[in-house]
């Protein structure tokens, strides 16, 4: 009704005009409430604090041929293998097509005796079996993960299981022989 | 609200004129007309208002004396059972009141696609239902992983990792869940805070559930309308009598779980701080999600996922996602039965196909849930697969199905006439 009175007395440019306002009062408000958003939202992302704690040095020295040690970075296990020579062996005599996510053993590892890798299942995130020797190993002679059964094989990758993809491997350097630096 | 109810006492009598709390009171408690022939199945919702008043009582007083951090959590929820004077009671009725919540509002539920409560004109409260379920299952996920123990961290850990089956933006929404790079201190405490905040949601949708209901009036045993007022007794005080009796019986029972088997539907694992480095050997979550656990890992390495690689030459939909897909999916069937469903009649007492095939249904989630519970490994597989690939089959064909094709038997011309007709 108000709307009629008003387009009565008043010309079309006007109410066009008008509308053109109500328009960008409209757009304006809620460009500005989802600008807003974004803060909210953001806020929940990993805060300066936590992604300060990003990189670990890691002294590999006392781990001999065959063993394997967990260290904690950002807050999940992280696996580090020093592989015999048969494993290594293994982890290359493997046909790419016979991967579910192929990637060449020489592709996951800087240096071959060293295997290091983020501990966390691609499938749900358990921990897989396989880090201290009596653990089952799954397989492929690697990993086991026990929550619903995906088997890693002596290079973290996924041969068979609901896993999608390889263990992940973590941005690491090997600052001299002894000491790698993860993250 | 038609007329106002005249009350004798003043004071009453004042606020009314001004605010009208005592005859909304009045007509929708009191002369409220309810179809007569209401049977126990009918207290449910009763008591599932009466458990969510009791889970928001204990949760506040929890509250106070608990500690959301990763170094404190555990210790506090120990401080509770040992030193807070009747902490032990306060967190046995909080753990088993969850349990109690489910297992009443399951059974409302089950009766409500017994009995046909979907159908029109209740969709929307049907709905709503649906989305009080939903956040239940969000509330009670989050207020496990509160006491920080090794179930609460890899319940928590799985479940948040279902989402990086999201394609390409998975593991951005995993991280910003997290607040970290795994579930940590920051995830803990927004568990916390959402914890404290979603049971006052479902108490909103709760009441919208309640205001629908009282618009449409309740379905029946018999699942026809109310035609004429002999059909219907008011809700005072033939209701609030009924309900009291359940509502004793039910508490009977719960207190029989809370101080005689306080443990019986939990975990021991649950009792073991929580450690990021080792994994319990056999993760099962709560019982009232084994269920839907047991369509999660249903899903075949490769059903979805090889097919869609041939075609698309990219895994779009992995096993993984699929599985994830399953599980909301189940929830979300439940928002289109209203119209998945074509019978006019709606109580499965005259539809004798729909009835065989509900009992099967109900099995079906028996199954189900039994296959969550164990591990997914030889004859559970299989189980799990054909269980899960039933309950669809149940919603999306033989539901519409049977809907048109049926005879039902001839339903009673009003409520009260069959037992005029006895009487006479
Ligand atoms: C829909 C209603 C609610 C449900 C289904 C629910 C569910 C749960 C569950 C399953 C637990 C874990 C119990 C255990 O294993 O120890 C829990 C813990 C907890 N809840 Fe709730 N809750 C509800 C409402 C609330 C409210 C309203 C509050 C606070 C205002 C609250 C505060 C807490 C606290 C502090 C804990 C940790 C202490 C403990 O674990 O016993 N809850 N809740
Ligand atoms: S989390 Fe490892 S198999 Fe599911």
């Amino acid at each position: 009704m108000a709307d009629e009175i008003q387009t009565s007395d008043t010309s079309d440019e006007e109410s066009s005009r008008r509308d053109f306002l109500y328009l960008a009062t409209l757009a304006g408000g809620a460009g500005l409430g989802l600008a807003f958003m974004w803060p909210i939202i953001d806020s929940m992302n990993p805060a300066a604090d936590v992604l300060a704690l990003s990189s670990v040095e890691v002294d590999l020295s006392p781990i001999e041929e065959g063993q394997s040690i967990t260290v904690r970075w950002r807050g999940k296990p992280v696996f580090i293998r020093r592989r015999t020579a048969e494993e290594i062996e293994q982890a290359r005599a493997v046909s790419l097509a016979d991967l579910p996510d192929p990637q060449a053993d020489a592709d996951r590892v800087q240096r071959p005796e060293w295997l290091i890798m983020v501990g966390v299942c691609t499938h749900l995130g358990c921990i897989p079996l396989g880090q201290k020797t009596g653990d089952p190993k799954g397989e492929f002679g690697g990993w086991f993960c026990p929550c619903h059964g995906s088997h890693y094989d002596t290079s973290g990758r996924i041969r068979k299981g609901p896993a999608p993809a390889n263990l992940a491997v973590p941005q690491h350097t090997f600052l001299d022989d002894n000491i790698v630096r993860i993250g | 609200m038609a007329t106002k109810t005249e009350f004798k006492n003043p004071v009453v009598r004042w606020v009314d004129d001004r605010l009208p709390v005592f005859t909304y009171l009045d007509h929708e408690y009191n002369q409220f007309p309810m179809p007569r022939n209401l049977n126990y199945w009918w207290n449910f919702g009763a008591l599932a208002s009466v458990v969510l008043i009791l889970m928001i009582l204990t949760g506040i007083m929890l509250a106070m004396q608990y500690t959301p951090h990763v170094d404190y959590a555990f210790e506090s929820v120990e401080r509770i059972m040992r030193d807070v004077n009747y902490g032990w009671l306060l967190r046995y009725l909080h753990m088993n009141g969850a349990s109690m919540f489910f297992i009443v509002v399951y059974i409302h539920m089950f009766r409500g696609l017994y009995y046909g409560s979907y159908h029109a004109p209740r969709e929307l409260l049907w709905m709503l239902g649906v989305v009080i379920v939903l956040l239940m299952m969000a509330t009670a996920f989050m207020g496990y992983v509160l006491p920080w123990g090794q179930m609460s961290f890899w319940g928590a850990t799985v479940i948040t990792n279902l989402f990086s089956a999201i394609p390409w933006v998975g593991d951005v929404i995993v991280t910003w869940l997290w607040g970290g790079f795994s579930v940590d201190n920051p995830t803990l405490n927004r568990f916390y805070a959402l914890h404290y905040l979603l049971p006052f949601v479902i108490f909103a949708v709760v009441a919208l559930h309640v205001i629908a209901v009282h618009i449409t009036g309740s379905n029946n045993p018999k699942g026809i309308d109310v035609q004429v007022p002999r059909d219907t007794v008011t809700f005072h005080p033939y209701f609030t009598a009924k309900d009291s009796v359940g509502l004793v019986a039910f508490l009977l029972f719960f207190s029989a779980v809370v101080f005689f088997a306080p443990n019986v539907f939990g975990e021991p694992d649950n009792y073991i701080k929580a450690n990021p480095l080792q994994t319990p050997p056999h993760i099962v979550p709560e019982w009232y999600f084994l269920p839907f656990y047991a369509i999660l890992r249903a899903v075949p390495d490769n059903f979805i996922g090889g097919w869609v690689t041939g075609w698309m030459g990219v895994t779009f939909v992995s096993a993984k996602l699929a599985g994830v897909i399953a599980m909301f999916g189940s929830i979300a069937v439940l928002f289109l039965l209203p119209w998945l469903d074509r019978s006019k009649v709606r109580s499965a007492r005259y539809r004798p196909v729909h009835n065989a095939f509900f009992w099967v249904f109900l099995v079906d989630c028996f199954v189900l849930g039994w296959v969550g519970a164990n591990p997914a490994e030889g004859m559970f597989i299989w189980i799990g697969r054909v269980a899960t690939a039933w309950y669809f089959v149940h919603f999306l064909i033989i539901i519409p199905l049977v809907s048109m094709i049926e005879t039902p038997r001839p339903v009673p011309a009003s409520i009260s006439e069959p037992v005029l007709k006895e009487k006479a």
